[in-house]
């Protein structure tokens, strides 16, 4: 498993705030090394928080998104005590899932 | 929301008499947005797995560590460092203390940091250990009085290093942190030379970097200023670098920590 994301889930008059920070490098595959040797592409490609085994979120991530992402989710129809499951894959097929309980 | 940073950048660049004005605006704005994401909290994690995990020839944790305020403690550790310790005899900060507590705990020797680069291998675990280490201290005030002879000879040795000139265009520290309202591009410049300037230089480093997306420890941030003012690159962890932290730390006795910072 990949370096532990955070997570945070902060429930106010019915919606849900997940905030995360991903820690990953989210090479593009444009940038060259003090040698000049191109640095592979690897970046983080699919995005997925489930509440109460439901999917609420999906997305798919590219070169755009810069490194170490910063993700803020709103959402409704879960309360505090609830988890909040996020998941991503990278390009490598790497892949990290983390949780948080609605606060 | 980006479209209100456009908008505003666009009007700054248009009115150059509030030029200065908005721009402190604008970036503080911005240091508003991202402040719930700092990545810094992501080294903090990394450090406080590598202040437990045993490691090293002796396969030990750090949790033996002593930053000054006994073996273990890390809440509010930061704030009184730089420190006179008894053990090693010496004035150290945050970062030679990591070193010499990975040396005598876990037998990691600490030339092996040293020789190592800014952000990878052993010097990597410490610029995490730092993060972690600092944020335990985030909200608290500044305690460092500089009591003990031997960090009262730092303090006037950081002072001294502070002010000398030096290099290829004469700067010193003092030729861009001696005076108020002074800024180096889209930066401004900390007054290291009185408490509320000492503070948001000293309070507000160690900091994730966003512009290269890494985290900068004040041992890192000095390295980079000697080389900005195209002077000799300063030893890791030597005795002139911990000298000009006790200065800024001194200096900034009483304000309150914003560690671990996020900067542009």
């Amino acid at each position: 498993m990949a370096d532990p994301m955070r997570v945070r889930a902060t429930e106010s008059g019915g919606v849900v705030d997940v905030k995360i920070l991903m820690k990953h490098d989210m090479e593009t595959g444009q940038r060259k090394d003090s040698s000049g040797k191109t640095i592979p592409s690897w970046h983080i490609a699919h995005v997925a928080i489930k509440a109460k085994d439901k999917e609420v979120f999906r997305g798919q991530f590219g070169t755009a998104i810069s490194k170490d992402p910063f993700l803020n989710v709103k959402f409704k129809g879960a309360v505090k005590g609830d988890e909040v499951v996020v998941s991503w894959v990278d390009s490598k097929g790497e892949s990290r899932t983390d949780k948080a309980i609605v606060s | 929301m980006i479209k209100k940073i456009l908008v505003g950048v666009i009007f700054s660049f248009s009115h150059s008499f509030v030029f200065a004005q908005s721009n402190a605006e604008e970036i503080a704005k911005y240091r508003q947005m991202i402040a719930d994401g700092n990545p810094s909290e992501l080294y903090e994690a990394a450090g406080e797995e590598l202040w437990k995990k045993p490691a090293g020839p002796k396969n030990a944790t750090l949790e033996q560590c002593n930053l000054g305020l006994g073996p273990g403690v890390v809440q509010g550790a930061f704030a009184q460092l730089p420190r006179y310790f008894s053990d090693t005899k010496r004035v150290q900060d945050v970062e030679s203390r990591l070193m010499t507590c990975m040396e005598t705990l876990q037998g990691i020797a600490s030339q092996d940091v040293i020789k190592e680069s800014f952000g990878k291998g052993l010097r990597k675990d410490i610029e995490a250990l730092t993060a972690y280490v600092v944020t335990a201290s985030k909200g608290a005030k500044v305690q460092v009085l500089a009591a003990h002879p031997q960090e009262k000879k730092m303090f006037d040795l950081g002072k001294k290093i502070f002010n000398y000139q030096g290099g290829p265009m004469d700067f010193s520290c003092a030729s861009c942190h001696a005076e108020d309202g002074k800024r180096i591009r889209m930066q401004d410049l900390p007054n290291l030379t009185l408490a509320k300037g000492a503070v948001e230089g000293w309070g507000s480093w160690p900091a994730y970097r966003v512009s290269s997306g890494e985290f900068w420890t004040m041992q890192r941030r000095l390295n980079d200023c000697f080389r900005q003012q195209r002077l000799p690159e300063p030893i890791y962890g030597s005795e002139g670098t911990i000298a000009l932290s006790m200065y800024m730390a001194k200096t900034a006795h009483g304000g309150v920590i914003q560690t671990p910072g996020l900067k542009r």
